[in-house]
């Protein structure tokens, strides 16, 4: 009972936060919907006992995609009446797209041969059973290659947007505190003895 | 006592769990209330200063203790005022947001060899993905308020806590790969058999950065550029009065003791007595419980004020800096000497 009101819950959550990505008007309240919606549905893998695929869910798209996405779209002044001049001419392509997605789902759902019903539903696992090791274990082994190649393309995919972004200014004068802590008391202060006349002159 | 102890036990779980929930809550809603009293009387005894001593006293004993019921009813009387420009939704949750994140992470927290409201396997995870949640609640405040001090506090805040929870990710794989578990309470367990077996000797240098970032993550001094006063006033929580600032003045607080006790439970084997090996086995110094938790806890978060009165705030270019040229490659290097350690059966992982 209560894991059925969980799950119906929020699952109407989700797609009411979905909704909102595509309705509203402000980017912000977008993507704020979109945080609400990866919440709802970590729920609904804490549901089917996908414990550790929830909660990095939560932690890689909640904790540290969408803060940068935000932080982007708070930062873009975007003005609404722009982007919505387009709306119109491609409009069909949009109601082409959504077609295919509905036509796959109803295959999904209703085909003898691939159908929900054709499967049995995952098979529960005993009380001491880790999530978490297990998926380290194929990852680990049986994945390892396409698991580092994946790791390489990211980090390959990290530095190429750093070059590609990092302009090197010529009068910029960053601090290099190497510099700074190697500094002695002899490059920056000479004493200079006898200056001017006899005491309480000023040597200028 | 076992009179008392059976209907308890006989209690369904959920019940107890709920009792446990409001118990720990209570419990640190105190602890903050008095981790500000504490934080103005270090302040003042470093600066020379009496701090607070006006407001209640035991016998003439503690003067000043109830100055946090005293504060907490002058913040609940002022009027909250809601800036008419503002996101009037966002800006009344952005609080609440950040102080529930605060709060949930002591679901994973294990206070007691027997004791910790929620026992996951993932707790670890589960804990720093909460962490990552509470910077929403800055960057809400700050964006929702429409002002520009605001916003700059909520952006700074934002880059800030995204580049130390690398520092503080990678700090906790080292923990990780030491503990071999996610479970905040085997890893306790897994630095069992003295100090000479807490995490903190093998793996110095994340504990280090595991403080510091720790530090920045809670936005305290000398990290404190999203709220540093001498530029933006207040930072993201400029246009916030009463309550609504208690609330963010709470889940600070909330978020230091979590991180204190954290750093105990990574580094200093958490419950476990430092005299364990030291003493003869049934000596009551050597008993582990939550006395010792408490303890280091409180050294933490001692150290925190004690930062606030000691160093300056930093540049957010220095900031930046030491984030991601310094904590970063440290963190990677030492992972690096840890996996020959564990290769070649060094120290604790003697085969």
């Amino acid at each position: 009972m209560f894991v059925e009101l969980l799950f119906y819950g929020c699952s109407t959550i989700l797609l009411a936060a979905a909704l909102g990505v595509i309705t509203s008007r402000n980017p912000v309240y977008s993507a704020l919907c979109l945080v609400l919606a990866f919440i709802t549905s970590a729920t609904l893998w804490l549901l089917i006992e996908a414990e550790f695929l929830a909660i990095v869910l939560v932690l890689v798209y909640v904790g540290a995609v969408m803060v940068l996405f935000l932080f982007v779209v708070m930062m873009l002044d975007i003005n609404v009446k722009e982007v919505k001049q387009g709306f119109k001419r491609y409009a069909w392509l949009g109601w082409v797209v959504s077609l295919i997605v509905i036509g796959q789902m109803i295959a999904v759902f209703y085909a003898k041969d691939f159908g929900i019903d054709a499967t049995s539903g995952p098979v529960r696992n005993a009380a001491g059973y880790s999530n978490t090791r297990e998926l380290g274990e194929v990852l680990y082994t049986q994945y390892v290659y396409p698991f580092e190649l994946a790791a390489v393309l990211l980090l390959v995919a990290i530095v190429a947007a750093i070059a590609l972004t990092m302009r090197r200014r010529p009068r910029l004068k960053p601090q290099d505190v190497a510099k700074q802590v190697a500094v002695r008391r002899g490059d920056r202060v000479r004493l200079v003895k006898d200056v001017g006349g006899e005491g309480g002159e000023d040597p200028r | 006592m076992a009179d008392l102890f059976t209907p308890w036990v006989s209690l369904p779980e959920y019940v107890r769990a709920t009792v446990w929930i409001l118990i720990v809550t209570v419990a640190l809603i105190l602890s903050v209330a008095f981790t500000t009293l504490w934080e103005r009387k270090v302040l003042g005894w470093i600066q020379l200063r009496k701090g607070p001593n006006r407001v209640g006293s035991f016998f003439g004993l503690f003067p000043g203790i109830f100055q946090p019921f005293a504060d907490v009813i002058k913040l609940l009387l002022k009027e909250v005022v809601v800036p008419s420009a503002s996101s009037k939704g966002l800006y009344r949750i952005a609080p609440a947001i950040t102080l529930i994140s605060a709060f949930a992470a002591w679901a994973v927290m294990p206070l007691d060899p027997n004791l910790v409201i929620a026992d996951i396997d993932a707790g670890l995870l589960y804990l720093l993905s909460l962490t990552s949640v509470g910077v929403y609640g800055v960057i809400l405040a700050g964006w929702a308020t429409n002002s520009k001090y605001a916003f700059l506090g909520a952006m700074r805040s934002a880059a800030q806590v995204v580049a130390y929870e690398i520092a503080m990710g990678f700090a906790l794989v080292g923990v990780v790969m030491a503990a071999g578990t996610l479970n905040l309470g085997d890893i306790v367990r897994a630095q069992e058999g003295g100090m000479g077996n807490w995490f903190f000797t093998w793996l110095f240098p994340l504990f280090l950065v595991y403080v510091i970032a720790g530090v920045a993550e809670t936005n305290r001094a000398p990290f404190d550029v999203a709220e540093g006063e001498s530029e933006i006033v207040a930072g993201f929580h400029v246009e916030y009065s009463g309550i609504a600032f208690a609330l963010f003045f709470l889940a600070e607080y909330a978020n230091m003791i979590l991180i204190s006790a954290l750093t105990a439970v990574f580094f200093l084997g958490g419950w476990l007595s430092p005299f364990d090996g030291v003493l003869v086995a049934d000596h009551p110094l050597a008993a582990s419980g939550f006395h010792w938790l408490f303890l280091k806890l409180f050294f933490f978060l001692t150290c925190f004020i004690w930062y606030r009165a000691t160093f300056p705030r930093y540049r957010y270019d220095q900031i930046m800096r030491l984030g991601w040229k310094v904590l970063i490659p440290v963190t990677l290097v030492w992972i690096l000497v840890e996996v020959l350690l564990v290769w070649f059966g060094v120290g604790p992982w003697r085969k």
